[in-house]
């Protein structure tokens, strides 16, 4: 579309600018101040001239398409409203590019500054002109973001930096809960679309979702604009760099919670709960915010909290819900941004030529700076709302508001009375401001002599007073249009009759003006005793202090419930980790248990073999002796655990399971020889006599805890399994795989069947983290250390050696070559014999019991064999196994096949099977699970035979280490390999 | 009543596998997981029920009656998961071994209790 690409350049150059400056060099003050001027210029320049469009009452409209099937696409829409907005965060971003090339000192890095404004500057148009609502929370929080990195510019200094951190809390926490929000509407309405969601407003005020939505956008507007009660982190992000307070907390950041509210207004208010939540959190910040400004004694403070009160009086002109006071509303919002912007940079101004802000140490500066001074003071009386300028204008339509009705309550009976108690404290601070600073004795121990500005520092105040006049005193002529335009397009057809003139007559407006006036100037008189003696903080709640509660609060979140939460919880300490994981597993496995019942069921019971209850005797009693000497006795405890093994094993033969017992057989001798590897290398334990009397309390408190825990999860595993095993079997899929096994995968044994075929994509997954787990151990060990007192010789190993030196006839290692040589001998003979069961059980795994898996664990028992008969060196120097080009082969192997099946065009690892006729060995079954077969026997060998090995070499290394005056031994096969 | 003492063993294989796992010392805890999952394993193969005698392995290929045959699913489930079972053991065992060199103690927290 036409219109789209100015929409598009106007959020998309901020971020671009962003993007070139952070490359600019450290010192390019003037560079980066130009990039930023001249696209926060084009910005506002390509805004304007989409006024005749929009102006027009026309909506514009752009957007890229990017999840159209869940209605997630990125766009961009303009209204009148919209367009009024844009051109405050570009011209106000203009401006204060401008200024901001003065007031930064050259020494610090500019470049980053201007690249942060302009990100911010981005992401504040992405707000404004986001046409969906989940991209306007995502700019959102990207402002949010921002303004931490601006606020926090000066990272040195260590308010800056609390200051930030504050502010971010408050406003992204606010941005979460407008997510959540924002995704209650799109559930309400169906859409996030904004256009659709403006015009589903009696739906989303009809939903039963209503209150929590409305409560959840309204955290995160009133967080955003600072009001009552998370007003505190205004004041404390005054730490940034002035130009910074002048943007973010006069046009933009505070102002997108007021822009989200109005951008809204359609659809939210209008309830009595949206009066009653945002009216009193306008009118409490409104109250407390200009109350709090008078005593300020910085003069960014003191903006800050009039800041504050005047968001507060946009919010509750927002929250009162009738169309006159929604242009009040939006009029104020324009008014606020233009005379804020203006007094924070002659703050800064001030700051900057004077070294300090604080009003109790400047005074009489008018004589110094008298244009800067005459500035300042219209801009403060527009913030007073003095007639003639622009404040004065909105704070009448404010009055008339205030002093109409609205819902019969006290709060709305008392409105007039706190709108001019408001007015009347804002005159006392507006005249302590340009009183306090610019007039007086001349200030003595200043640390700079104060002069007026560089002619283009001061210029951008001299616009913004400009405007305030020019929009005060000709009102009709200057920004009737685009308040109109803005108005029509929130309010649409409801929009009112109002006038925007100068003089009313003499009418009830006025004098609620004339009263606050005289009050204002009659209380600042009052105060000045008490200001003169420059006590810091308001009085009455100077004890109330929202930072306080936050930082507290913040404590309590981060510090305090975070380590009671590591102590219960925490990574640290495996023992209550675990016993927490074992005790949710069995409060989770009672719930079924609860609803299903634990009766037996209705199978018919197998007849008690006495033979299988004595095996499961022995079995147990393995099983617990295991659990009672592996502190001990280790030996004893490994041997134990495979007996239970082997009861396992002999179980599964005796349940028709004779793949499973071929394996569990096998895996349980590589396991035993495995952790005799690693026997070695633990610390001595032994058991002193009365231990079991020394033991404290607690510990047996522990202990006795832990025994009901395992004693829980063992009868509840009991019963779980009895209940099933007494249950008939439902017909699952195995059905399939039973009838299928043969004339699909061609082979008789079905468990090989599904192995290699059916679901042999997960075998392949399988055989994948096998080799993973494999070179993982291998590269732990490679850096292994021993603990020291693990390093010598075994005891064993160290008398054979004594020996040795004491016999002049033997070398040193005879006896412990010579050490068990008959078994060595056998277990050498075997070797090629147990080759042969290796390739045996491989090739009838497809019909009969065997297979990759136990064929390849055969194989690595015959190498570990080896290894055990003849010792490291000796069978290294005689035999090459290069374990990680089996495992690669083999995962070669098994890819390959797969992809074999692609080539036919079938299916990934789609088998081909057929009998091959082979000479004296007569019908062979040839599929290509074959194939896949001997990837996996591959994968096993040279998993298991590297695990083996690579902590069998532990005890090469570590003795050549500690003594190194023996010689090298040649390097090992695993080395070369690595 | 097959199952029955199935059942129990079951428990009794899962107590000591549970009681070793929260012992402190890492030889403990490695016996304990291999207990553990012999229970598991076995636990998973009794989904299949207790069938005496009628192994998965086709003996007619052409008449095939399902009734006859050993559930073939949870073999071959638990059959991957016995050689998985090794290396987990033989990753504990070598993280525990490292473990121990680096700390100075065979303790799971690395650290002695105090």
């Amino acid at each position: 579309m036409s219109s789209g690409m100015p929409l598009l350049a106007i959020v998309v150059l901020p971020f671009i600018g962003s993007l070139v400056a952070t490359f600019l060099r450290q010192d390019a003050r003037n560079g980066a101040a130009f990039l930023a001027g001249t696209i926060a210029f084009c910005g506002a320049v390509l805004t304007a001239a989409q006024y005749p469009a929009v102006g027009n009452g026309r909506v514009l409209h752009a957007g890229i398409e990017w999840i159209p099937s869940l209605g997630l696409n990125f766009t961009l829409r303009m209204d009148g409203y919209t367009w009024l907005f844009t051109m405050l965060v570009t011209g106000i971003g203009f401006l204060v590019a401008l200024y901001a090339r003065y007031y930064m000192s050259p020494a610090d890095p500019v470049p980053r500054f201007f690249a942060f404004l302009l990100a911010f500057m981005g992401a504040m148009l992405g707000i404004v002109l986001s046409g969906n609502l989940i991209q306007l929370v995502f700019f959102w929080e990207l402002t949010s973001l921002f303004s931490f990195l601006l606020i926090g510019y000066w990272h040195h200094n260590a308010s800056a930096r609390d200051g930030a951190r504050m502010a971010l809390t408050v406003t992204a926490t606010g941005g979460l809960c407008l997510l959540v929000g924002v995704l209650l509407i799109g559930h309400i309405v169906g859409s996030y679309d904004l256009d659709k969601v403006l015009a589903s407003g009696d739906l989303v005020r009809g939903s039963d979702l209503y209150l929590p939505t409305l409560i959840l956008v309204l955290l995160g507007a009133l967080t955003k604009s600072a009001q009552f009660p998370f007003h505190f982190w205004l004041p404390h992000a005054m730490a940034a760099p002035t130009p910074v307070s002048a943007y973010l907390h006069s046009a933009t950041m505070v102002k997108a919670g007021v822009f989200l509210l109005t951008l809204l207004w359609p659809v939210l208010s209008g309830t009595e709960a949206w009066f009653y939540i945002v009216v009193s959190a306008g009118l409490c910040t409104l109250l407390l915010g200009s109350y709090a400004a008078i005593f300020q004694q910085d003069l960014k403070g003191l903006l800050a909290y009039s800041t504050i009160s005047h968001l507060g009086l946009i919010t509750l002109l927002l929250g009162l819900g009738s169309p006159l006071a929604a242009v009040a509303a939006i009029f104020h919002t324009i008014n606020h941004a233009t005379f804020k912007a203006s007094l924070f940079m002659a703050a800064g101004i001030i700051d900057h030529e004077s070294g300090t802000r604080d009003i109790r140490r400047l005074s009489g500066l008018f004589r110094y700076m008298p244009i800067t001074a005459t500035l300042a003071m219209v801009a403060a009386a527009a913030m007073a709302g003095v007639p003639l300028l622009n404040g004065f204008l909105s704070k009448e339509m404010f009055f008339a508001e205030a002093a109409a009705f609205h819902v019969d309550s006290l709060l709305d009976q008392s409105l007039p009375y706190f709108a001019m108690l408001f007015s009347a404290f804002s005159v006392t601070y507006s005249l302590r401001f340009i009183h306090g600073v610019f007039f007086g004795p001349p200030a003595k121990d200043l640390p700079r002599i104060p002069h007026e500005p560089p002619h283009w520092m001061r210029f951008p105040i001299e616009l913004l007073v400009l405007v305030c006049l020019l929009v005060g005193i000709l009102p009709a002529m200057t920004i009737k249009p685009f308040l109109s335009a803005a108005v029509h397009a929130v309010l649409g057809p409801e929009t009112p009759y109002y006038s925007l003139a100068v003089w009313h007559g003499f009418n009830e407006p006025l004098l609620m003006s004339l009263i606050a006036l005289t009050g204002g100037i009659i209380l600042y008189w009052l105060l000045q005793g008490y200001l003169a003696k420059g006590i810091e903080g308001p009085p009455l709640m100077r004890r109330l202090k929202g930072q306080r509660i936050f930082e507290r609060l913040l404590v309590e979140l981060s510090w305090r419930w975070a380590r009671s939460l590591e102590r219960l919880l925490g990574t640290q300490r495996l023992q209550p980790q675990l016993r927490l994981l074992v005790a949710f597993a069995v409060v989770a496995s009672l719930w079924p248990l609860y609803r299903q019942g634990l009766e037996a069921g209705s199978r018919p019971a197998t007849a008690l073999d006495p033979a299988f209850l004595m095996l499961w005797i022995v079995g147990g009693i393995c099983a617990i002796g295991a659990a009672y000497q592996a502190k001990f006795h280790r030996l004893a405890a490994m041997v134990l655990l495979g007996g239970a093994g082997l009861v396992t094993c002999i179980t599964f033969v005796w349940f028709s399971a004779p793949d499973l017992a071929i394996t569990q057989l096998l895996v349980e001798i590589v396991t035993t020889v495995l952790i005799l590897l690693g026997l070695r290398w633990l610390p001595k334990r032994i058991e002193t006599a009365g231990e079991d009397v020394t033991m404290g309390t607690q510990a047996r408190v522990r202990r006795m805890r832990d025994l009901m825990l395992a004693l829980a999860a063992g009868i509840g595993m009991s019963l779980i399994v009895y209940a099933m095993l007494t249950r008939p079997l439902p017909d699952t899929i195995s059905r399939y795989f039973i009838e299928n096994a043969y004339s699909e995968g061609g082979g008789r044994n079905v468990v090989n069947v599904i192995l290699v075929d059916f679901r042999g994509f997960d075998t392949f997954g399988e055989i994948v983290v096998l080799a993973v787990v494999a070179i993982t151990v291998f590269s732990l060990l490679r850096r292994f250390r021993p603990a020291p007192e693990s390093v010598d010789a075994p005891e064993q190993q160290q008398l054979q050696d004594a020996y040795d030196t004491a016999r002049p006839d033997r070398a040193v290692g005879d006896t412990l070559a010579d050490y068990l040589t008959i078994p060595s001998v056998i277990m050498q003979w075997l070797f090629p014999v147990i080759i042969v069961v290796a390739i045996y059980l491989f090739l009838r795994g497809h019909d009969l019991p065997g297979g990759g898996f136990a064929a390849g664990v055969t194989m690595s028992i015959a190498l570990i064999l080896q290894y055990m008969a003849g010792g490291t060196r000796w069978i290294e120097a005689r035999l090459r196994i290069r374990p990680i080009r089996w495992m690669g082969l083999g995962l070669l192997c098994a890819v390959s096949t797969g992809i074999g099946a692609w080539v036919f065009g079938y299916p990934f690892l789609t088998s081909y099977f057929q009998y091959v006729e082979l000479p004296a060995i007569g019908k062979v079954p040839a599929a290509t699970a074959l194939l896949f077969d001997f990837g996996v026997f591959s994968v096993v060998v040279g998993a298991t035979v590297l695990i083996l090995i690579a902590l069998a070499h532990q005890s090469l290394r570590t003795p050549r280490a500690a003594r190194p005056g023996i010689p090298a031994p040649p390097p090992v096969a695993l080395k070369e390999e690595a | 009543m097959n199952e029955l003492v199935f059942a129990v063993a079951v428990g009794i294989l899962t107590a000591s596998g549970v009681w070793l796992l929260l012992r402190p010392r890492t030889f403990q805890v490695i016996i304990g997981l291999s207990l553990l999952s012999y229970a598991v394993n076995l636990f998973i193969f009794g989904m299949g029920r207790l069938q005496v005698g009628a192994p998965p392995v086709l003996e007619n290929a052409e008449a095939i009656d399902p009734a006859l045959y050993a559930d073939p699913l949870p073999q071959a489930l638990v059959l991957t998961a016995i050689v998985i079972n090794f290396a987990m053991t033989a990753l504990f065992l070598v993280v525990l071994l490292a473990s121990r060199g680096l700390t100075g103690t065979d303790h799971v927290d690395g650290r002695e209790d105090t």
